[in-house]
């Protein structure tokens, strides 16, 4: 490192820039844990290697479309219709991606085309929500942190599962499939407080989605729906300046 | 298995990746950003319902009461990661 003592200031909110980074990507590390580990444990019985699933995590990085790609290939779908479902379950990602990265337009490129890369629903919520660190200097690595914590989480969790098997009682890990909803409720709740006509927005979103699922459209495109028509409403209920 | 995962991988990245390329060629108005503004309010929504009935998938109503537990301890100002392991007590209780 060839810094000198003008840059001891700079380095040291980077620093506190990445703990930031780790410390609001905890909650989604505590959410992936159990997830992972219950995918690695189901990859491992759909008859996958060691490798195969923890590669699919690393190169993935998106678990619904994994659990459904495990279920697939449990039931000997072919490739290519596991990976046009893939496709058709992950395309919400470009909205969020579209909405995150039109935050950090002052971003340089070689700082957004890895923060995109690493968009889940989690990390896209509480990124969205921390959305005054897209204006700060350093702000990019708070982003990078967020991530990579829970990119390592999920990664390793996987390998866990697969490794360890049956770890968690049948009962434990059922209660765990509530923690990712009740983060997004926990990210929801306090901006809701702040400013009520977000919840329209969520609302309008929710029922979207509830119709298009109860009309038989598949959960990826109804989430793609109810995402893109809810937050059509903000154009009426969101002022310019509002987070 | 290798073409099952790069493909699912590709599928996956280029959604993500391409909005990374375009916000610096696109000039939005200002309904757009309000539009793109909104999205995680509503992409929270659209991830938290009906998805939170399938918690438990033939009992729905049991992720719907943690979802409410989950409301009311955010609503008196909880840390997430306290809401979290609240929903997770909830759950865990009413499905003793």
């Amino acid at each position: 490192m060839a810094t000198d003592v003008v840059s001891n200031a700079e380095q040291k909110t980077a620093k506190e820039m990445i703990h930031k980074g780790i410390a609001a990507g905890f909650p989604i590390m505590l959410g992936y844990l159990p997830i992972a580990l219950t995918y690695g444990v189901l990859a491992k019985q759909a008859g996958m290697s060691l490798i195969d699933l923890t590669l699919m995590s690393v190169m993935v990085f998106a678990g619904a479309s994994q659990f459904m790609g495990v279920n697939m290939i449990a039931v000997g779908a072919g490739a290519l219709e596991i990976i046009i479902a893939t496709f058709v379950l992950n395309f919400r990602h470009f909205v969020m991606s579209l909405s995150f990265m039109n935050r950090l337009r002052g971003v340089k490129l070689r700082w957004k085309f890895p923060l995109s890369l690493g968009l889940t629903d989690e990390t896209f919520a509480v990124s969205a929500l921390h959305s005054e660190e897209a204006k700060q200097e350093r702000g990019p690595l708070f982003y990078l942190a967020l991530i990579l914590t829970a990119y390592f989480s999920w990664i390793a969790g996987s390998f866990l599962g697969g490794v360890l098997g049956e770890v968690i009682p049948a009962q434990l890990s059922q209660s765990m499939g509530i923690a990712l909803y009740a983060m997004f409720i926990g990210l929801l709740i306090p901006s809701v407080k702040k400013e009520w006509k977000l919840a329209i927005i969520a609302v309008i979103a929710m029922l979207i989605n509830a119709l298009c699922t109860e009309w038989g459209m598949s959960s990826g495109w109804a989430i793609v729906l109810g995402t893109i028509i809810g937050g059509m409403s903000g154009i009426f209920l969101m002022r310019e300046e509002e987070a | 298995m290798v073409l099952i995962l790069l493909g699912m991988a590709l599928v996956t990245m280029v959604p993500r990746v391409i909005p990374a390329f375009i916000v610096d060629k696109l000039q939005f108005r200002d309904w757009v950003n309000r539009w793109l503004n909104a999205i995680p309010y509503a992409a929270l929504g659209a991830l938290i319902f009906p998805g939170i009935m399938t918690v438990k998938p033939d009992q729905p109503h049991i992720g719907l009461i943690g979802g409410i537990v989950a409301i009311g301890l955010a609503y008196i100002g909880l840390n997430v990661i306290l809401v979290v392991f609240g929903a997770i007590a909830t759950v865990f209780l009413l499905t003793i």
